[in-house]
This record gives C-alpha cells, structure tokens and sequence, in this order.
C-alpha cells in the first residue's frame, strides 16, 4: 500500500484540530439523511395534479426556467474571482508582514497599482454599472 | 483514521470528476464539480495545507463556480443527446498513459520524501500560511507580480469582450 510510505497521507503531523469540523460535517449529514429517509414514514400522502406543480411564490409556472441571462452577470462574475483571487494574495502577505518589512509593502502596492489600473478601466468601461 | 478519510475523499473526487464530464445536464455537471472541490479542500486538509484548503473552498467553490453557472445560463445550453466529444478515446488513452506514469512515478519514489528548506516538519513549525507567504513575497516575487498581470489581462479581456454586448443591453434600453 502506498499510503504506508508516506506518499499520498503522512501520518506524522495528523490535522486533529479538524476532529471538530468532521464531526460536525457527520452530524449535518446524518440530520439531512434521517429527515429525508424519516419524513415519508410520518407525513401524510395525499397528492393531487395542482399539488405536484412546480410552484414559485403561489403562481403557476408559465415558460422554461432556462432562460439566457443578460451578459452583465458574466462580467459581474468574473471581476469577482479577479478580485476575489487579488485579496488571496494579501492574506499571506499580511500574516508574514512583520517578518518582510518594507519590502513587502512595496511590492504588494506594486500589485495592487497594476490591479488598479483594470479596476479604473473597468469603472470607465462601465462594467460596474448594472442599470 | 487518515487513511480512511483519504480513500473517502479520493475515492469521491474521482466519481465526482468522471460525473463532471459524463453527466447530460449541464448544470448536474456544475453541481458535482462543486463537490469535487469540496473533497479536494478536504485533501488539502488531510495535508495541513489548511490556506490552500480555505483557498480552495472560497475561489474555486465561491467564485469560479458561479462562473460557470453563469455562463451556462448565458449560454443557454440545454441538455445534449450526444454528451460525449468526439475525439473522447484520445483523451481516455492519453490521460491513462499520464495516470499510468504518475502511478509508476509514486511508486518508485522519486517524490516520496520532501528535501529541502520547506519540509513537512519546518512547514508544521512555522504554519502553512506563513511558509507560502515567506517564500512568494521573498523568493518567488517575479511570478507574484507577473500573476498580477494576469489578472489585469484577463479583467481587460472579459470586458472587451463583452463590451459590446454592454453596449447592446444599453441600447435596448434606451429604445424601450
């Protein structure tokens, strides 16, 4: 077995802070799989066709949920992840900042100019606006 | 205890990631991609590579994959008849001859023990974030400043490129 050699699991430092979190994650599933394999036992089955509709907010559906959405969403989304990705990078940057210096604050207001310069281009393009 | 959370783990990436591709509706196939990189977070984990785990979870479950959702609303792309790509045996052989070599590469044990400054012990010392932090803004600071790049290309790209649809929506817009 290659796990036994280290290769894909150490077994030197094991993550036991996660204990927590798995067991968490085991609670929240075990809730989910009881409530949806428990609910058909106690609940009433009385269907009929008005019942099985899809419903959204009481009115009956008219036309296809598929529907193509407008562009500006995609570039709403994609200045997300830019970003998103942008502010990433600081957090290591910040949690080593003391140990860098000077340094590091230059070459990280180096990657937030050339960042910036999309930012503007993208507030002038008028990519931010939704109306 | 590790080895039975990584066969779990593993064991679904691997499901979720044949699904990804197999599955005839689009958004199904979104979905189970949005539970691989949940497993794969859980790899990170299991690793003590905790950033990358929280990384993981918000860039590429919270941002790329509402991406991708997006786009496929964009797109409109309904369910498909014919799911698979042509040239899929191509892409079985070639990935199965890189599966094949990085199985063999494992096994002989090139990679099975980290040398170096940046051990698993060294890393364990100083905690992850701060080892991935010491090492770009120090050592790999050109490729940190060049993903910044990056970054402004593929911002000023998707804008170009959907400049002019923008400008369709305003038009309509001002016409009604």
């Amino acid at each position: 077995m290659v796990s036994r050699e280290g290769v894909f699991v150490t077994t030197e430092f094991v993550p036991t802070d996660y204990l927590p979190v798995l067991i968490f994650f085991l609670i929240a599933g075990a809730f989910g799989g009881v409530t949806f394999l428990l609910g058909p036992l106690v609940r009433p089955h009385a269907p009929y066709r008005e019942k099985l509709l899809p419903y959204e907010c009481g009115a009956p559906p008219i036309s296809d949920a598929r529907q193509p959405f407008p562009m500006r969403y995609y570039i709403i989304a994609m200045l997300f992840v830019l970003f998103d990705i942008e502010a990433v990078f600081m957090y290591p940057w910040a949690v080593v900042f003391n140990q860098i210096g000077l340094y590091g604050l230059v070459e990280m207001i180096l990657f937030i100019a050339v960042l910036v310069v999309g930012y503007v281009y993208a507030w002038g393009k008028g990519a931010l606006e939704w109306d | 205890m590790m080895e039975a959370m990584f066969i779990y783990l593993a064991t679904v990436c691997v499901v979720c990631a044949v699904l990804t591709v197999t599955l005839r509706q689009p958004v199904y196939n979104v979905l189970s991609l949005l539970t691989l990189f949940f497993h794969v977070a859980g790899l990170y984990v299991l690793l003590n590579a905790e950033f990358l785990a929280v990384v993981q979870i918000i860039v590429y479950a919270g941002a790329i994959l509402v991406l991708y959702l997006f786009v496929l609303m964009l797109l409109n792309v309904r369910t498909q008849s014919r799911h698979l790509h042509r040239q899929w045996p191509f892409a079985v052989l070639i990935l199965g001859a890189v599966g094949a070599m990085l199985v063999g590469a494992l096994h002989s044990g090139v990679w099975g023990s980290a040398s170096g400054e940046s051990t698993a012990a060294a890393i364990h010392e100083i905690g992850d974030t701060q080892a991935i932090g010491l090492r770009l803004y120090t050592d790999y600071l050109l490729p940190f400043e060049v993903a910044s790049l990056v970054l402004l290309v593929a911002m000023i790209g998707a804008i170009v490129l959907t400049k002019k649809s923008l400008i369709d929506d305003h038009i309509d817009q001002i016409k009604e």
